[in-house]
């Protein structure tokens, strides 16, 4: 028996170094970004050629911004790459990364059902769209995830003078999740719902939901990029997240970002060069 | 109906087709789970044996502590394993977080308590028709353990099974403390999770069809040799 427990344990041990050795050997970085890049295929897309030029593999954590940028924080990844600005360079102030850098925009668009009960369709004021949605009580499902869409959801709310707080439980829905089981929910309840272009275009089941609201320069969603300060988490691999940052911001990368369509239409439009767009 | 059609064709497509990206995420399924299988083995079906012979004050409590972690949340587990990985934590500077090795831990953390509490109730009653005869060869309650640990083997194969069922079928854990990367710590729960966000709905379904394939498969097999053995041992 305990020839069996001896072999057993050894087994055991072999079986767990032989995990972590393959892991230590690889040259890989870790990016914790957003779900929106992941699920929008836009990494499937631009990381195998950087993987290809660099010889550095891109593990990419794929979380809401304020998840993401937490994941930076306790120093688990390094390099971010997300989109809420303020947020952002909050954390750059606070000396857990270093300089925030514009990489790329797309657009948020409002959703909602064809039946549109609060006739927003065509609207270009972002505002007064929720304004009605509010007026009509019509079902509104949010994120409730401290994501970038979410941030950017609450800012919306807070120019158009409402407060979405009053219909909680009711027809104000905070799921508290990423954006496609958030689409999942609005096809289902036939609800409204702010989300990024990128995964709109790549989500699947949208039964009969439809951009009703978009174009509005409120909408604007800028993307960020930033390294984790190598002084505060020390193991932080800074030379190949530099690298892997210097690639996104040069032209190889840009026009890697800028190549990237499904069904003939661009996801996101890279704006590393371009002076600061108004937001 | 028509979706579950679709996922049915579909699940039958990703096999025939041998889908690279599905068998590498399948062999990675695979090889989490049944490390942290045998891992938790390791500890538990011991833990199991000596808790059916112990006896001494406080023991009820301890069993009623190991049946409540049979209930653990996948989710509460892989919180607890993310706060002890994570560079920030006591285990940090290991850089084990967002790696397979941390989702062996996550999932080996989650079923050692069952692989206990199940091995624990099959050999108390083992011990109980045997407690006489054991004793009367001299041997202590602790020499008892290896044997009744061999002569409840067919039954623990069960035990087993659950273990590996509970640890292949978790997505809360491994989401938290792998991360879900693509091409490394991506497994079949983690990638359905996945394609349910995308609303990718019947490929999801489709994964989910060929994950339960994976664990019948298993299951009959284990069925199978315990048979084999069992009539070779009768």
């Amino acid at each position: 028996m305990t020839k069996i427990l001896r072999r057993g344990l050894l087994a055991a041990a072999l079986a767990l170094a032989a995990t972590g050795g393959a892991a230590a050997q690889d040259r890989s970085i870790t990016v914790a970004s957003t779900t929106s890049t992941e699920q929008s295929g836009l990494f499937g897309h631009i990381l195998p050629i950087f993987t290809r030029d660099s010889g550095i593999a891109v593990r990419v954590v794929a979380l809401g911004t304020g998840q993401a940028l937490d994941v930076g924080r306790r120093g688990d990844a390094d390099v971010v790459f997300v989109h809420d600005r303020a947020a952002e360079e909050r954390f750059v102030r606070e000396g857990f990364g270093l300089e925030r850098r514009h990489v790329m925009y797309n657009d948020f668009v409002v959703i909602g059902p064809a039946a549109d009960p609060a006739r927003i369709a065509g609207l270009t004021d972002t505002t007064e769209a929720l304004r009605r949605i509010a007026g009509a009580r019509a079902p509104f499902v949010s994120r409730g995830d401290r994501s970038g869409t979410h941030a950017a959801e609450l800012r919306l709310w807070q120019q158009a003078n409402t407060d979405p707080a009053q219909g909680r439980g009711q027809w104000y829905r905070e799921i508290g999740q990423g954006m496609g089981p958030a689409l999942n929910t609005a096809a289902a309840q036939g609800g409204y719902i702010l989300a990024d272009r990128g995964t709109w275009l790549a989500f699947r089941n949208r039964q009969d939901l439809r951009v009703l609201v978009e174009g509005d320069a409120r909408l604007f969603n800028q993307y960020g990029v930033m390294l984790v300060n190598p002084q505060r988490h020390a193991h932080v691999k800074a030379a190949d997240g530099q690298r892997f940052i210097d690639w996104i911001l040069s032209p190889a990368g840009q026009a890697a970002i800028a190549s990237y369509k499904v069904g003939g239409e661009q996801l996101f439009f890279p704006n590393a060069t371009q002076p600061e767009p108004v937001s | 109906m028509n979706d579950i059609g679709t996922a049915a064709a579909t699940a039958i497509d990703l096999v025939v087709t041998a889908d690279p990206a599905l068998a590498r995420i399948v062999l990675l399924s695979l090889r989490v789970s049944l490390t942290a299988l045998l891992i938790a083995a390791l500890v538990g079906l011991p833990l199991g044996a000596l808790l059916a012979v112990a006896r001494f004050p406080g023991r009820g409590l301890v069993l009623s502590v190991l049946n409540a972690l049979m209930g653990l949340p996948p989710v509460v587990a892989g919180l607890l394993i993310y706060l002890l990985l994570s560079r920030s934590g006591p285990l940090g500077p290991l850089g084990l977080l967002f790696t397979p090795t941390a989702m062996i831990i996550a999932q080996a953390v989650l079923i050692a308590p069952i692989l206990a509490a199940l091995s624990r109730e099959v050999l108390e009653g083992l011990w109980e028709e045997y407690a006489e005869q054991l004793r009367s060869f001299g041997a202590g309650r602790l020499r008892a353990v290896p044997t009744l640990l061999w002569d409840g083997r067919f039954a623990l194969l069960t035990v087993l099974l659950a273990g590996f069922g509970r640890a292949s079928a978790e997505v809360g854990a491994v989401m938290i403390v792998g991360g879900n990367i693509d091409g490394f710590t991506r497994v079949m729960t983690t990638a359905i999770a996945l394609e349910t966000s995308a609303g990718n709905l019947p490929l999801a379904l489709a994964l989910g069809m060929v994950l339960m394939a994976i664990v019948l498969l298993l299951n009959a097999a284990a069925q199978a040799t315990r048979q084999v053995a069992q009539r070779a041992g009768a």
